[in-house]
């Protein structure tokens, strides 16, 4: 009896084991299958639809082409726009669907966008572009963000990659000397009282909530960085680098010192008594040594920042726009922090969304593998 | 260059790149504390918002509900965690079973708390709706991993030749660790718990869409009601509204309040880790 519930009690414990296993590939399995209709859903608003005429042999354009035709960037077509009020004043509601037939068959390069309720249906001379769906490429590869455009809304991520890369790189180019000599003054230099004091204090700059920090980005920095380099606004890409340097500090520095730590003191003291100074020793002995924890602390740096949201949200502008450094970016985790909100549940822009989540889940957990591996290599070596 | 004096500047270097550090961590928390002292008042922590755009009145609510989402997220994380260690720990914890559970945790670790936040719309708000157990799901799962590193980190702090002692006495696996292991680790796992409460108080990430409300009349009464949140609270009075200045003051005051329970939370385990740590001869 008494085995038995042991044996009840371990199989509790391994169930929970594995809990963080099971919690991974529910937030995979719910994230494709709230994105996975992305790829399936219309280009066009809702409600709507593309017709051309029948002679045209066109079967699919692109969302981007379909806004590119509406603002006539596109030499040839012909686009047309449902005008209920124009419509209207020739001819009843009923027979807006066979006037917009007329129009269609009458024009040879004509693209219209009109409502479903009106589609001329089954009329000759009228090709309804049925498979007009948000594509991969389009998706991956777009230029422009803009969820809510019409007739067709631009779904391109390259902006919000870039602008999350260009964000969170200069963040981690200012934090990595920072933390680096920090860590080393940890590891070799500080002793005492200075190390009582240094190490909670770096706990508690881990500790500071994000949105304060970006209260605090708002508050102090933006005007700083406005002034400085003389912005009209100093909501900038590089206002969020340097509070996202701040927030990677703590796992650079910590990372960092451990792996120095472990550098095996016999190294050490072979180096002083060649005659080395404890500065040669340093960067001649116990960096290279501890290389591999070293860059592990800078890519866990790394993934820190790409996925920090209310700070890149709060003080870096927002703008969907190919980025620049003294320009306003928008990042992934902002865009989903500042839309999820406002997209209808269900729909393409939600949809958008939780593709977007994917696109960051997968990057994170590249870099965090990344960093497993890397760091690996310094447990190996201390065998 | 004489390699004395190189090591001179290097090392004036990192001692002054370490008191930067310290000098920003004084920034923060100065600009914080000096801007929001003011603020506080009796009236300020223990009424609800008022006025338009919620300029007058306090941050009750948003209090109430940060710690709801607290105590809920840890009724999530705490066994769950707790028991997920003892498993890697105690039962399979060289094997390469543990290794896969170790990075398993890791790698949810890495997760970015706003993708928790989206799947706890894709789950949990389709289950509830916005309401504080979703939040405090999605919290928990968010905890998660913290929770299991820093309990293993106190159970393995507890040394084998007190294991094998106990075993020696005849004493099964479930009453070694159940009365010599735990003990023994207690103090460590407190503090990893309550560390992990900070981290959890200040999350807006997760809650955006799964709890977290602009503004409430009455307080939440149950754990299927909305409720407001104090770093939701100081993100809208920071970001949004007609009257920035006005608005200001109550951010001020917010993160004043928020900045000071999470630092609360983090002395309490620092607190707790020195005393045991003392009263054990350190582990």
């Amino acid at each position: 009896m008494r085995r038995a519930i042991e044996r009840g009690i371990e199989m509790i414990f391994a169930a929970s084991g594995m809990v963080t296993t099971v919690v991974i590939l529910l937030i995979v399995a719910f994230l494709f299958k709230e994105g996975f209709g992305l790829f399936k859903s219309p280009a066009v608003e809702k409600g709507y639809a593309l017709c051309v005429n029948a002679d045209n042999p066109v079967e699919f354009i692109s969302a981007a082409d379909i806004k590119k035709i509406f603002n006539e960037e596109i030499e040839g077509w012909v686009p047309y726009r449902f005008d209920g009020d124009e419509l209207s004043e020739k001819y009843e509601e009923e027979q807006f669907a066979g006037r917009l037939g007329e129009i269609i068959a009458e024009t040879p390069k004509i693209l219209a966008f009109i409502p479903e309720e009106y589609l001329p249906r089954n009329v000759k001379g009228v090709k309804i572009l049925s498979g007009n769906t948000v594509i991969p490429k389009d998706f991956f590869l777009g230029k422009e963000w803009i969820p809510t455009a019409t007739p067709a809304p631009q779904f391109g991520v390259l902006p919000l990659i870039l602008g999350t890369l260009l964000v969170s790189l200069v963040a981690i180019f200012i934090a990595t000397p920072l933390g680096i000599g920090v860590a080393i003054y940890l590891s070799e230099l500080a002793q005492g009282r200075v190390r009582d004091i240094l190490k909670p204090a770096i706990e508690l700059l881990a500790g500071i909530p994000s949105v304060v920090y970006g209260f605090f980005g708002l508050v102090v920095l933006v005007p700083i960085v406005q002034r400085t380099f003389n912005l009209s606004v100093g909501e900038t890409a590089f206002t969020g680098s340097i509070i996202l340097a701040i927030m990677a500090l703590p796992t650079i520095i910590t990372v960092a010192e451990d792996a120095m730590r472990s550098t095996p003191r016999a190294m050490r003291e072979a180096s002083l008594a060649l005659g080395a100074t404890h500065w040669q020793t340093i960067y001649k002995v116990v960096i290279p040594y501890s290389i591999s924890g070293i860059s592990a602390a800078i890519v866990l740096g790394i993934g820190r920042a790409i996925g920090e949201t209310m700070v890149v949200l709060m003080v870096t502008g927002n703008a969907a726009k190919m980025p620049s450094l003294f320009d306003a970016v928008r990042t992934i985790p902002a865009t989903i922090a500042a839309e999820l909100g406002e997209a209808p549940f269900g729909g393409v822009h939600y949809q958008a969304l939780f593709v977007l989540g994917c696109v960051l889940f997968v990057i994170t957990l590249f870099i965090s593998i990344t960093a497993e591996l890397i760091s690996k290599r310094q447990h190996n070596k201390g065998l | 260059m004489d390699k004395r004096t190189s090591q001179k500047i290097a090392f004036w270097i990192f001692r002054l790149l370490g008191w930067f550090v310290v000098g920003v961590l004084l920034w923060i928390l100065g600009f914080i504390v000096y801007n929001g002292i003011g603020v506080i008042s009796f009236e300020f922590i223990f009424s609800k918002p008022t006025g338009v755009g919620m300029l007058k009145g306090g941050i009750f609510p948003a209090i109430i509900g940060t710690f709801c989402l607290i105590i809920g997220s840890m009724i999530v994380a705490f066994p769950l965690g707790v028991m997920s260690a003892i498993y890697t720990n105690e039962y399979v914890r060289d094997g390469k079973f543990s290794k896969f559970i170790r990075m398993m945790t890791n790698n949810l670790g890495s997760i970015p708390s706003i993708v928790f936040g989206l799947f706890g719309m894709a789950l949990f708000v389709s289950l509830w709706g916005r309401s504080i157990i979703a939040g405090a799901f999605t919290l928990g799962l968010l905890a998660l991993p913290l929770v299991i590193r820093t309990t293993e980190e106190a159970l393995r702090t507890v040394p084998d030749s007190l294991r094998i002692g106990s075993y020696a006495l005849g004493a099964t696996k479930l009453q070694t660790i159940r009365r010599v292991v735990l003990p023994s680790a207690f103090p460590n796992i407190v503090t990893g718990l309550i560390l992990s409460i900070g981290r959890v108080s200040g999350e807006t990430a997760p809650i955006l869409f799964t709890v977290a409300a602009y503004f409430l009349a009455e307080l939440p009464s149950s754990i299927f009601d909305q409720a407001m949140a104090l770093p939701y609270h100081l993100y809208v009075m920071s970001t949004s509204g007609k009257n920035l200045v006005a608005g200001r003051e109550v951010a001020y005051g917010t993160a004043l309040v928020l900045i000071t329970i999470v630092l609360m939370i983090n002395f309490t385990a620092s607190f707790i880790r020195r005393h045991f740590a003392k009263k054990h001869g350190g582990h």
